[in-house]
Formats: C-alpha cells, sequence, structure tokens
C-alpha cells in the first residue's frame, strides 16, 4: 500500500493535478471574449496587466481591501486557514525531502514550530469556517453538500499529517492515511471547487483586467479595493 | 398558449406596437399572459451554450459560497437581511440553476427570475468589490436579463422602453423633430438674458457633440436651456445632432442587446457623420454607461472604445471651473450642508469619483460638503438604479430599497443633495416623496448657473433690456 501510494499513485495524482489544472488554465482564458465579456483584453494589454496584477495583489494581503477589512473576523480565520494550506503542503521539511527523492528537487522548507504553528492555525481556521457554515443564515442557504465535501478533504491531510506527527498510536497508519488523503486532494483539485486554488488568480485577472481597461484604469483611476 | 398577443417572444418594432402595449394599464394583460408564454428550452439552451464563457462559468462554478458578499448588498440589508437576497443565492437560484437544468424551465421559474433580476438587483455591480474571487454578480444579473428578455419575461415597462429604441432611437416617443424644435426654442428663451446664445444644429467639426437623455427634451427641457447657456458663457465651440443626439438606453435595462445596438449605434453615426473632437453627455449614469462605456462593445468596436473621446457632463464641468472657462460667484456658493450622490454607472463603473468633487469644491462654501459613507466606488446604489425606478409591479420593493440612501442621507445632516444623475435625481425625489425627510435634490446645471460670475460682455446690455 505504502509503496503504491508514494510511487505510481504519487506521480499520478500530482500529474492530474497539474496537467488538469494547466488545461483548466487555457480553458479558461481561451473563453474569455472580449465582445461577449465587454473587456477590450487584446486592444489594451499594459491596462489589462496592471488592472490584473493590482486585483490578484490586494486580495492575497490580509485587510489589505475594503472586502476584507469590513469582515475582520473572516479575514483572520480565512488568512489562517489558507496560509497554512498553501504554506504547509509546499515548504514543510519532510514533504521536500520526498519531492527531492521523487522528483529531484524541492522547495526552501520551514522549521517544524512554523510548521507546527501554521497546521494548528490552519486547523483552527477551518474549524471557524465550519461553524461559520452552521450559525450564519447568509452562509448556510448557500451552503451545499460539495461545500461539506471539500472542507472535508481539505480537512484530512491536516488531521492525519498532525497525528502522525505527534505519533497518536500507529504512526505507520496516520502515514499512510496522510499520503492517501492527500493525493486524494490532489486528485480532486481539478474537477471540484478545489481548482479555485488556481482559477483565483484566473478570475481575479479577469475582474482586475475588466476595472484596469473598462472600469477607469484607462481614465487613470485605479480601483480602490 | 405559447406567445400571448401583448407578452411574446417578438421585440416591439413600430409605433403601433408600442400604443398597443401602453393601453393596457400597468400591463395588466401583458403579465396575465406572462404565466402562459412557453419557455423555448431549445433555444434559451443553444444561447446559454453560444454566450455563456468561462468567465461566467467560472464565476458560478467556483464560488466559494462564503456570503461575504451579502452585507455589501444594499437591497439584503434593507430586506431585514433576508438570507435569499444574498447576491451569491440570488444568481445561483436563478441562472445557476437554469443552467444546472440545461435550460429546462417552465413559465414559472422564468417568471421567478424575472423578479429577481429586475426587484432584487439594481446591477449596481456594488458586490463584485467585495468577492474574494472577484465575482460580479451585477453582470450577471446583466446576462440574466438578457436570456428573459429573448424567451419576453420582462416587465412591461422596459418591454416598451427597448421598443421605444428600436422605433425612435430615444427612451420616449421623442422624435429627432421634436429635439431640435425643443432645444432651439428653449435657447431661444434665454435669448434677453444672454445675447448671441444660439443652439447649431449638425455643426461640423465642433469641439463638443453634446447628447442628452429624451426625458429632458420631453420633461424637463430647462436642462437643454441650462446646459445651452453653460456652453455659451464658458465659450464652447458646441453643436448638438439632429439624429443621434440620445444616449440613454433602456434596452440595457431590459437585456435588450440587438436595441442596445441600433441606439448606440446612432449616436457613433452622428460622431462619424460631424466629427467633433469629443462628445459631452448629459448629467446621466446609465446614458454614460451605455454610450461611453458598454456601447463601443454592442457596436463591435474592438477597442471599447466610442469613434471620439467622450466624457460624463461632471468632467467636462469640472474642466471649464478648473480651465476658468465658468467662474463662480463666492457670494453666490452653496452656504449649506450639501452632499453628493455617486452615480454607480459612472463612478463605481469608470472610476468618476474626483470629478463631481472637483465642482463641489468650486460651488460649495468651504466646510459645508458632507460626504456619504460609504462614498465614490463604495457608494451605495441610489435604490432606483438599473430599471428599478421605472417598474411598477416592483414599486413596493423599490420603495423599501430606497431606505439604505436614506439613511446615508440623513447621517450626512445635508438637507441638499446634488445628484449628477437622472435615475439617482428620480429616486431621491421619489424617496422625499415617500419618507418626507425634508431635503431638496438638484442636478449641477442649475446649480451652476445660477451662481455664475458672467463676464461684462456675455451680459445683456442696458438698452437691451
Amino acid at each position: 500500500m505504502y509503496a503504491v501510494l508514494t510511487g505510481p499513485v504519487f506521480y499520478l495524482a500530482l500529474a492530474v493535478c497539474l496537467i488538469g489544472m494547466t488545461v483548466r488554465f487555457y480553458l479558461y482564458f481561451r473563453g474569455l471574449s472580449w465582445q461577449l465579456d465587454r473587456v477590450a483584453y487584446k486592444a489594451h494589454p499594459e491596462a489589462g496587466f496592471k488592472g490584473a496584477v493590482r486585483s490578484i495583489y490586494k486580495w492575497l494581503i490580509p485587510f489589505g481591501t475594503y472586502g476584507w477589512r469590513t469582515q475582520p473576523i473572516m479575514t483572520i480565520a480565512f488568512f489562517s486557514f489558507h496560509i497554512g494550506a498553501v504554506a504547509v503542503p509546499l515548504f514543510l521539511a519532510g514533504h521536500n525531502v520526498v519531492l527531492e527523492q521523487k522528483l529531484g528537487f524541492s522547495f526552501p522548507t520551514m522549521g517544524s514550530g512554523v510548521a507546527d504553528f501554521l497546521s494548528w492555525a490552519a486547523i483552527a481556521g477551518l474549524l471557524f469556517l465550519v461553524l461559520r457554515r452552521l450559525t450564519l443564515p447568509e452562509v448556510r442557504i448557500l451552503t451545499d453538500k460539495k461545500d461539506w465535501g471539500i472542507l472535508l478533504l481539505t480537512f484530512l491531510p491536516f488531521a492525519t499529517g498532525l497525528a502522525a506527527r505527534y505519533q497518536v498510536g500507529d504512526y505507520g497508519f496516520w502515514l499512510t492515511s496522510h499520503i492517501l488523503t492527500g493525493e486524494l486532494l490532489l486528485f480532486a483539485i481539478p474537477f471540484t471547487k478545489l481548482s479555485h486554488i488556481f482559477l483565483f488568480f484566473a478570475s481575479r485577472a479577469q475582474l482586475g483586467m475588466d476595472f484596469g481597461i473598462k472600469r477607469g484604469g484607462m481614465k487613470g483611476t485605479k480601483m480602490a479595493w | 398558449m405559447p406567445e400571448g398577443t401583448l407578452c411574446n417572444k417578438q421585440p416591439i418594432d413600430t409605433a403601433e406596437g408600442i400604443t398597443t402595449l401602453l393601453a393596457d394599464k400597468s400591463g395588466k394583460k401583458y403579465y396575465e399572459e406572462m404565466k402562459h408564454l412557453e419557455v423555448d428550452t431549445d433555444l434559451l439552451w443553444k444561447t446559454i451554450q453560444n454566450t455563456c464563457k468561462s468567465r461566467i462559468r467560472t464565476w458560478l462554478e467556483i464560488c466559494a459560497h462564503c456570503g461575504m458578499c451579502a452585507d455589501s448588498c444594499f437591497l439584503y440589508q434593507v430586506d431585514g437581511r433576508k438570507p435569499t437576497q444574498v447576491p451569491a443565492y440570488k444568481i445561483q437560484s436563478t441562472l445557476g440553476e437554469i443552467i444546472k437544468r440545461k435550460g429546462k424551465v417552465d413559465a414559472d421559474f422564468m417568471i421567478h427570475c424575472m423578479e429577481v433580476a429586475w426587484s432584487q438587483c439594481t446591477c449596481c455591480n456594488r458586490c463584485g468589490m467585495y468577492c474574494p474571487h472577484g465575482i460580479d454578480t451585477g453582470i450577471m444579473f446583466g446576462y440574466l436579463r438578457g436570456l428573459l428578455y429573448q424567451q419576453g419575461f420582462v416587465p412591461w415597462e422596459l418591454k416598451i422602453g427597448a421598443g421605444m429604441h428600436r422605433v425612435y432611437r430615444a427612451q420616449m416617443d421623442v422624435t429627432d423633430e421634436d429635439f431640435v424644435d425643443t432645444f432651439e426654442w428653449m435657447v431661444e428663451e434665454y435669448e434677453e438674458d444672454f445675447p448671441g446664445i444660439t443652439v447649431e444644429v449638425d455643426k461640423e467639426d465642433a469641439d463638443i457633440m453634446y447628447t442628452v437623455n429624451a426625458r429632458e427634451v420631453k420633461h424637463y427641457p430647462e436642462d437643454l436651456a441650462e446646459a445651452a447657456i453653460l456652453f455659451h458663457i464658458a465659450g464652447e465651440n458646441w453643436t448638438v445632432p439632429s439624429k443621434g443626439w440620445e444616449q440613454t438606453s433602456l434596452s440595457m435595462f431590459a437585456g435588450d442587446w440587438a436595441a442596445c445596438k441600433m441606439q448606440v449605434e446612432s449616436v457613433y453615426a452622428a460622431m462619424e457623420r460631424l466629427r467633433p473632437k469629443r462628445m459631452v453627455g448629459t448629467e446621466c449614469g446609465h446614458a454614460h454607461r451605455a454610450t461611453v462605456i458598454e456601447g463601443p462593445y454592442w457596436a463591435g468596436r474592438k477597442d471599447g472604445l466610442p469613434p471620439v473621446e467622450s466624457i460624463h457632463y461632471v468632467e467636462w464641468l469640472a474642466e471649464a471651473l478648473r480651465l476658468g472657462k465658468l467662474k463662480i460667484d463666492p457670494e453666490k456658493r452653496i452656504k449649506q450642508k450639501v452632499t453628493l450622490q455617486d452615480s454607480c454607472n459612472y463612478v463605481r463603473n469608470q472610476g468618476l469619483k474626483n470629478a463631481a468633487r472637483e465642482i463641489m469644491s468650486y460651488i460649495v462654501e468651504p466646510g459645508y460638503f458632507v460626504e456619504m459613507a460609504p462614498n465614490k466606488e463604495h457608494n451605495y446604489c441610489c435604490g432606483g438604479g438599473g430599471g428599478f425606478n421605472g417598474i411598477g409591479l416592483y414599486r413596493a420593493q423599490r420603495n423599501q430599497a430606497l431606505q439604505k440612501k436614506r439613511d446615508q442621507i440623513l447621517d450626512t445632516g445635508a438637507k441638499l443633495v446634488v445628484a449628477p444623475c437622472h435615475n439617482c435625481w428620480d429616486a431621491i425625489r421619489d424617496l422625499e416623496e415617500e419618507y418626507e425627510i425634508g431635503i431638496e435634490w438638484s442636478f449641477l446645471k442649475p446649480l451652476v448657473v445660477q451662481m455664475l460670475d458672467i463676464p461684462e460682455h456675455l451680459k445683456p446690455k442696458e438698452d437691451d433690456l
């Protein structure tokens, strides 16, 4: 099991995720239409590019936008969750050992203290998002099974990873579960709402181009996100 | 009964058609027929496949259902924070559902969609600024309106409005002759007060071609005179076209894209015929949006720009004051608390937040201008945008929608609201009528005309009087 998961399944999951998302990214931009979207993307590439970068950049910063500032508690939960969810998988020392072995390259790594902190912060953030879904009427009405599905899919690698980290009971079991759930997540990305991991950048870029080209950018007004 | 005699999928293309529909008071029979109007589900699905591309599909798909858009919507706020008023829910349960069902929906569902599209969204685009994914629900509602219009599920007044544009190239039954006659007559009325004032129709190569809102011709002709006075005093070389003078587009509110194209092309044809250096439009928000911001796309202009540089009235007025073409008599400046309504259509949607404020700095005594909160691109819709003002069927919802602007105005403590937009102006007038908070409201032109410092040579001579 372990050998299969760390061997062929690992490569397959990674390939499905990366190729799947490359295709989706390509299809997204190919599907943009200057006339249907009413944004002259190609006529004004510079204004579009500036708008896109600004739109992405502003929203990546905690409290960087009016939207984030008007909902501070959500913002803290959101970033606690997302920073951990992006940084821990990519920069955990253990993950990079595997990467080096399997693919021959690795990212810079973070200390275990930082990794622990970010992981627990992510779990806390995620629990808050769950609580929000259960209690706020404006979120509850939107919530469907798929939303719970992706929350679970994201929760499992963290839970199993932490269980392995603290060697709760059978380390081997938790490690295998961790690899399995992590790979499940990779498989799911291109086919579920998790695609937002990549498509966030596409969608934000599009609206940024809209504002950069049509809605004021070319009049010299930067959008006050 | 697949198609009604009044409520059907056919756009109105004749004056008789408009008269017939108008005769059905408040659209009583029209809405009755709508209940039995058959949905052409094949056409609906085919249209979606052809026009609903990656932007909207991705928006609908990646919406995280986080609800962060809820509070950004003033209609959610004034409707007791009903979860059904959350922007994401409104669009997912209408357009999202139509797509999920591959267009297989019935008349009841389409009528529900119509109600949501025209009474629960004014297409103010504010929610788009509060979504982490950059999902602009207002744009999607604009798209949904197009689908509904194509199937005949559109509020009675907007079906008529779109028809007006098709028949008269104006939002009302104002002909080109009516426009020219009214403008010339109004200018004549002021010849004694402003010697030399004139309106030259169809002058070629002028610096400015001025375009208006047909309502001004029909109901507020004084506005035309004020525009002429200000151009005259500023010494502008200006003209109006005898054809293509109407800048508004109720067809945009209706989702009648073919009529939008016809309308805007009539204005662009005037630009090409008269070759002005610039076009200046009147104090209207959606007119500017239709002719300057969205219009180029309907007309198939790949650069997304009108044939000549086109600016909003606030831009021209700010420039005229800045360059000293118009001078304000400091004694006559506004000396009471005054606030400013930012129009969604040219502030949020074209970033023109500074122009009107620059004007205020000239016409208001320092210390008397009070900003609304929030303001500029984050300002709330007046409550009557996107066609909401004009739809009788949703009058109760519209009146409720006005509460947000009412409260914003009350919070400023101002008794005068400057509203350089016809739609906002109407909404603020109606909110005073509905809630009686003791305010006055005004366009910029009448205020500025009254406080001008007119150069000697433009004043009437003693013996002329």
